[in-house]
């Protein structure tokens, strides 16, 4: 009888994602002028997706309690590698997935030596990281340009049966290949209980260094989907560097939004997908309501600051004051 | 045995080698050796002209660093530095177009906008305890949000007064440019305010353990708050000085300086968990910066390059003596 209650609470943060999310779609298609079609669903899904990936990624970082700023700096990057590389016949594009895939790959390994094996902290480590990643995708496409494969671009954008977006499935397929297996794993436990308090994992004998910079990999991996869906969303690649780093802080606002706790230790990628998605739905809702798209930047940024604040609820819980200062 | 040894040596060097910080040493060391390398490039490199040039323009960045150093000394941390110069810039630029009256209070009120910015994000992180890298992402969402909606997405047409072009531009001293004097009156007052008052020695408390210098009686949430409002107005102050000195505001002018101030602050030895560093570490850090970038420009080094070379060595000198201790 108690086990449904534990899986509540600790499903909490995911399951007001996933009702945030519900209810703004509702609200979303109920006033889009084409109502609930397979259309809008397609094309919601493949903006939603987008962020998605990038949200994951940036999960897999904050669990630690750490955090990425490069994911979308990782994302630009392999955006305008997959503008060179997947094209062309069928074993050349799986050749140019497998090595976008690897670079995302490697970059969040950089990113997890540099920050573990070289103890520096994860804000400035990830924000020079990112300067870097943003200087190679500059030199591969310093204007915006490039091609894709289109029909593999097509399909994997398009929809299953006439009615499925097939990115949603490949999101499903991603967290079942990534996620699911991570987090059960030595390593996602790991990550987890270095988060939670890497001092007393640490003396429980949890290998925290080879979790973290599973993390850190697994992070750019994802990002790099994320990077690769782009390309086929957009038939280009491009070096733009106000994208990365919105895509960075939308990623911060997805992970908030999906009960992903920014102190480590607390929270799972389903809620920060369901909290990307949900956040794309309310950036959206101002197209439906025929607002000026000059106002979606402040509605975004507030609509953040709110998601953010809301976290100080616990404070009234607080007792003891010198809690604050945790 | 050994440590006798260093003793030794360290015993016969003058008083002020042995009291500085080894980062800042370094940092000083790595501008003598940028200085080197630029005067292989170019026979210029090393005249005073051009030095005087360099210093002016880092005094931009150091205005800017120094409310971040205020901050990382506190263990916080300000991401909204992009649009508290931009907001700073164009508001001032903005109040200039409102008659006399409007030009005359241009500059305060391009300061009290960085300040608002500032106070919202004190308010997030010292009385809602929201991580301060979260809240300050969040206000400088929110203020570009508020500037995309006031410009209409282009750049505002509305230039700098003459007092804000006096300000960055004109020599009150002769030879002195006025950017470099207001650097050094900013740098004073903080070095000041550091190290002889109740609010520096709170500020160094705070980093190293709020929790102490709450039950010591410091009212560890106010002073939280007036450094990040600090941090706002300098950065806007930054702001009014680059629309001063390229006589207008422009949409992206402050994403340029986020990486640059942390780092030099960062690479200043201020340690970015708060509670040690000091102000001289942060002007090397600063000319060190400035340095790195003048000497890419006289390469001729393409923008990708530049980020590159940027990045790669922030994070080689992190890696230098910037680097946690071990734990365990």
């Amino acid at each position: 009888m108690k086990d449904w209650r534990y899986w509540l609470a600790e499903q909490r943060g995911t399951l007001l994602a996933l009702g945030i999310f519900f209810v703004m779609f509702v609200i979303y298609t109920s006033n889009h002028p084409a109502g609930f079609t397979a259309n809008v669903v397609q094309t919601a899904s493949n903006k939603g997706v987008l962020l998605a990936f990038v949200a994951m990624a940036q999960t897999l970082v904050v669990i630690t309690a750490g955090i990425d700023l490069s994911v979308g700096m990782i994302f630009t990057l392999t955006n305008c590698l997959a503008s060179w590389l997947v094209i062309g016949t069928g074993i050349e594009t799986a050749f140019g997935v497998v090595a976008v895939l690897g670079t995302g790959l490697l970059c969040g390994a950089i990113n997890g030596a540099i920050v573990i094996y070289g103890r520096l902290q994860p804000i400035v480590a990830t924000i020079a990281t990112g300067a870097v990643f943003f200087g190679i995708a500059l030199l591969l496409r310093p204007f915006p340009g490039g091609s894709v494969n289109e029909d593999l671009a097509d399909a994997l954008t398009g929809r299953l049966f006439g009615v499925v977006p097939a990115s949603l499935v490949v999101l499903l397929v991603v967290v079942l290949v990534v996620w699911v297996p991570f987090s059960r794993s030595v390593l996602g436990r790991a990550a987890y209980a270095a988060g939670s308090s890497e001092m007393a994992a640490y003396m429980s004998g949890v290998p925290i260094r080879r979790g973290k910079f599973a993390a850190y990999a697994l992070a750019g991996l994802l990002a790099s989907i994320g990077g690769l869906f782009l390309t086929f969303f957009t038939y280009t690649g491009d070096a733009a560097y106000a994208s990365g780093n919105t895509y960075t802080l939308f990623s911060i606002a997805a992970v908030v939004l999906g009960g992903v706790s920014l102190f480590g230790g607390k929270g799972s990628a389903i809620g920060a997908i369901f909290g990307a998605l949900a956040f794309r739905t309310i950036g959206d809702l101002l197209f439906v309501f025929d607002f000026d798209p000059l106002w979606q930047p402040l509605f975004q940024g507030v609509i953040l600051l709110i998601a953010v604040s809301l976290g100080a609820f616990a404070l009234f819980r607080v007792r003891n004051r010198l809690e604050w200062f945790l | 045995m050994s440590e006798t040894t260093i003793g030794g040596i360290a015993n016969r060097m003058p008083k002020f080698i042995r009291r500085a910080d080894p980062a800042v040493l370094t940092a000083f060391a790595c501008i003598v050796l940028l200085l080197f390398v630029g005067s292989l490039y170019s026979r210029s490199f090393l005249s005073p002209e051009y030095l005087l040039q360099q210093l002016k323009v880092a005094s931009f960045l150091g205005v800017i660093a120094t409310g971040m150093m205020l901050v990382i000394l506190l263990g916080q941390i300000d991401l909204s530095v992009p649009w508290s110069v931009a907001v700073g810039a164009m508001m001032a630029c903005a109040a200039a177009a409102y008659g006399p009256a409007g030009v005359a209070l241009a500059i305060p009120f391009g300061i009290f906008c960085g300040v608002l910015i500032g106070i919202v994000n004190g308010i997030g992180v010292a009385y809602l305890r929201i991580p301060s890298m979260i809240i300050t992402l969040a206000t400088n969402a929110v203020a570009q949000g508020l500037m995309v909606v006031y410009t209409g997405g282009f750049s505002p047409q509305d230039s700098a007064t003459g007092a804000m072009r006096y300000l960055a531009t004109g020599f009150a001293i002769p030879g002195l440019p006025n950017a470099v004097i207001i650097w050094a009156l900013i740098g004073a007052v903080t070095v000041f305010a550091l190290t002889r008052t109740g609010f520096g020695r709170a500020v160094y408390g705070i980093g190293n353990r709020e929790r102490a210098a709450y039950l010591s009686g410091v009212d560890t949430r106010r002073v939280v708050m007036i450094a990040f409002a600090v941090s706002g107005g300098l950065s806007a102050f930054g702001g009014v000085l680059l629309a001063g000195y390229a006589s207008k505001a422009a949409q992206s002018m402050g994403d340029a300086y986020l990486l640059p101030s942390i780092a030099a602050v960062v690479l200043g030895g201020t340690s970015i968990l708060g509670g040690r560093g000091s102000y001289l570490g942060t002007v090397a850090g600063v000319i060190l910066i400035t340095l790195l970038q003048s000497i890419l420009s006289v390469m001729q080094m393409p923008e990708a390059g530049r980020q590159i070379i940027y990045g790669v060595v922030i994070v080689a000198m992190l890696l230098l003596y910037g680097r946690a201790p071990a734990s365990r």
